[in-house]
């Protein structure tokens, strides 16, 4: 056991694992917690908010693996989230009349974006950096496109519209879209979506951790830092690199199938490069390769602009008696700020993994 | 002996130009084999077409009894082919250890014990990468990178190593070190096929050796005879012959 938590503890903890434990159980208990004392204190909104925080999660460690682990930059990601999405819809929605159960199209959309991740990356493997980044950007508008218009002639997609009422998630005979009461005790079907997604987020973790250390994970780090002898150590960088698209991307269409079922509701705009481009900045603000730092990334760039909504305009109110900058308008200046001070002071992110702060350490030589 | 390597009429061509031209290679186990020339010559890219790197236009390579022309480069290596690239190619943010440990990754996950020992087995012969176990590969010197990267290459235990211009762009003192270090190497049974511009060392360390130019061999034998070869002295040890 000593020898898995030294793979998954970060280094100051490694030398007091009671400490870790102890902390880990506060932290498990406050989390379990957490979602009624929101509820009681009506600030059910927060609870949703960490839902979708806790998605961006899924996506940012599932970009992780291609950005951070493999070296590949892709701006297009979120059109596995969208694929994922899609297939969850399509599935499980009076759209077509058809309703799967959950553990069925969970594998579907999972697999069906492992397939477009192959499809974006099979042309793809001999492109670096920045133009991969510009033909990856492309797949995810071409995905976006297509969602938007394949309404005619056959309605597949439902076009701009979207697809509305999308099946709830049913697990064991419980629906997470309604509020289970047991007695007294009720439990709303967000508290119920946000156990779930914990739950998810523990076995994503540990997978990522698992896949970093293994033999994979190594031969994807030699792969970045120098293809051609990554080949020459017997390296079989073909199937590395497809593995790390299609591993990225499953993982986005499993938080899109996710997505849809707790919205309810999907349309291509849910899908736009921006998105993209806030997991990317989600990845590199935490710390490209470092899981932790990719984790807290996600988070921050999650809750920071909610906590903007929610405090910028009564600040302004109680300090000048109205409104003078909308927080949509701070939230972008923030950002900006942000991501300067970072590439100034930390630029390998919150959290650096090992390998990336070596490689920077060196450059400033 | 048993020949290891053997290259018949091999054409490699990019795109209309023809860089080799028909070449017959061969190397014997156990031997040290050089080809040299001068740039341009068609060195590196016959080197790439044994590594899979390249597909040659015409004629076989056979490695260890079989043609391994088509074959990835990947597929190659884990046969115990193993390129040490022009440049040292070393994983520069991996340390050391890193580095030596990539280089086994073609073998087996049960060798795990036999792999630390080699690791330790290379520490022994350069005491200076065992000092910088933990830096990263690239805070070495030139001349460091070289011997890590013949070390990671060897962790590979390779029946042929393919050696690509070491002396490169390393200082005269360097340059003597990474000879003695391949000739040490060959010593302890280790096939080599080493492609160099430096041609005076080059043959000085191997048994036989290849003259490049144009694309063809010119000149094949005995590394001795050849480095008493009026046509080599003039053209590649810069030696002014009267003929």
């Amino acid at each position: 056991m000593t020898h898995y938590i030294d793979h998954i503890l970060p280094a100051p903890l490694r030398k007091h694992p009671a400490v870790f434990w102890v902390g880990v159980v506060l932290i498990a208990a406050a989390l379990a917690v957490m979602p009624f004392v929101l509820v009681s204190h009506s600030m059910t909104s927060w609870v949703r908010i960490t839902n979708f925080a806790i998605l961006f999660v899924f996506l940012s460690l599932g970009l992780n693996i291609v950005v951070g682990f493999a070296g590949l930059l892709d701006l297009g990601y979120i059109a596995f989230y969208a694929v994922g999405a899609y297939v969850y819809a399509l599935l499980a929605s009076p759209h077509f009349g058809l309703h799967l159960p959950f553990w069925v199209i969970l594998p579907i959309g999972a697999a069906v974006a492992c397939l477009f991740g192959v499809l974006l990356g099979a042309p793809t493997l001999k492109l670096r950096g920045d133009y991969l980044a510009i033909v990856t950007l492309g797949f995810g508008e071409i995905v976006r496109i297509f969602m938007n218009n394949l309404s005619e002639p056959i309605n597949i997609t439902n076009g701009p519209k979207g697809i509305a009422t999308i099946d709830s998630i049913k697990l064991f005979g419980l629906d997470f879209g309604t509020t289970t009461r047991i007695g007294d005790f009720a439990m709303p079907g967000l508290i119920k979506y946000y156990y779930l997604l914990m739950f998810m987020l523990i076995i994503i973790i540990i997978i990522n951790l698992r896949l970093q250390n293994s033999r994979i994970g190594r031969a994807w780090e030699a792969i970045r830092e120098d293809e051609l002898a990554a080949r020459a150590m017997g390296i079989n960088t073909i199937n590395l690199k497809l593995l790390a698209f299609a591993m990225g991307a499953s993982f986005g269409g499993l938080a899109g199938g996710v997505f849809a079922a707790i919205q309810g509701f999907i349309s291509p705009e849910s899908f736009t490069l921006t998105e993209s481009v806030m997991i990317l900045a989600m990845v590199v603000l935490g710390g490209m390769g470092n899981i932790w730092g990719v984790v807290v990334g996600a988070l921050l760039l999650s809750f920071v602009p909610e906590l903007l909504r929610y405090t910028v305009e009564p600040a302004q109110k109680a300090l000048f008696g109205r409104q003078i900058i909308e927080a949509e308008v701070l939230r972008m200046l923030i950002f900006g700020f942000a991501m300067v001070a970072m590439m100034l002071f930390r630029p390998a992110g919150l959290l650096p993994s090992a390998v990336r702060k070596r490689e920077l350490a060196r450059k400033a030589d | 002996m048993t020949t290891l390597l053997s290259i018949k009429n091999l054409h490699i061509g990019y795109g209309g130009i023809q860089a080799v031209k028909g070449i017959d290679i061969h190397v014997e186990q156990g031997e040290l084999v050089t080809l040299i020339g001068a740039n341009g010559a068609g060195k590196t890219t016959t080197l790439k077409a044994i590594t899979g790197l390249l597909k040659p236009t015409a004629g076989t390579i056979e490695y260890d009894g079989k043609n391994i022309v088509g074959e990835p480069t990947y597929k190659i290596a884990s046969q115990g082919l193993v390129l040490v690239p022009e440049g040292r190619g070393v994983f520069p943010g991996l340390t050391i250890t890193e580095n030596l440990q990539m280089g086994a990754y073609s073998r087996p996950r049960h060798e795990r014990a036999s792999i630390a020992e080699d690791i330790e087995h290379k520490f022994s012969l350069f005491p200076r990468l065992k000092e910088r176990a933990k830096q990263t590969a690239g805070t070495l010197s030139g001349g460091e990178q070289q011997m890590l990267a013949i070390s990671r290459a060897l962790m590979a235990r390779p029946k042929l190593l393919l050696l690509d211009e070491p002396s490169m762009g390393l200082a005269p003192i360097m340059v003597q070190k990474i000879f003695e270090v391949v000739r040490e190497v060959s010593r302890r049974g280790v096939t080599i096929l080493l492609i160099e511009q430096n041609a005076k060392l080059a043959l000085q360390v191997s048994q036989r050796g290849y003259v490049m130019d144009g694309g063809i061999v010119t000149l094949s034998g005995d590394s001795k005879s050849l480095l008493v070869d009026p046509k080599v002295r003039e053209a590649y040890l810069g030696e002014d012959v009267a003929v």
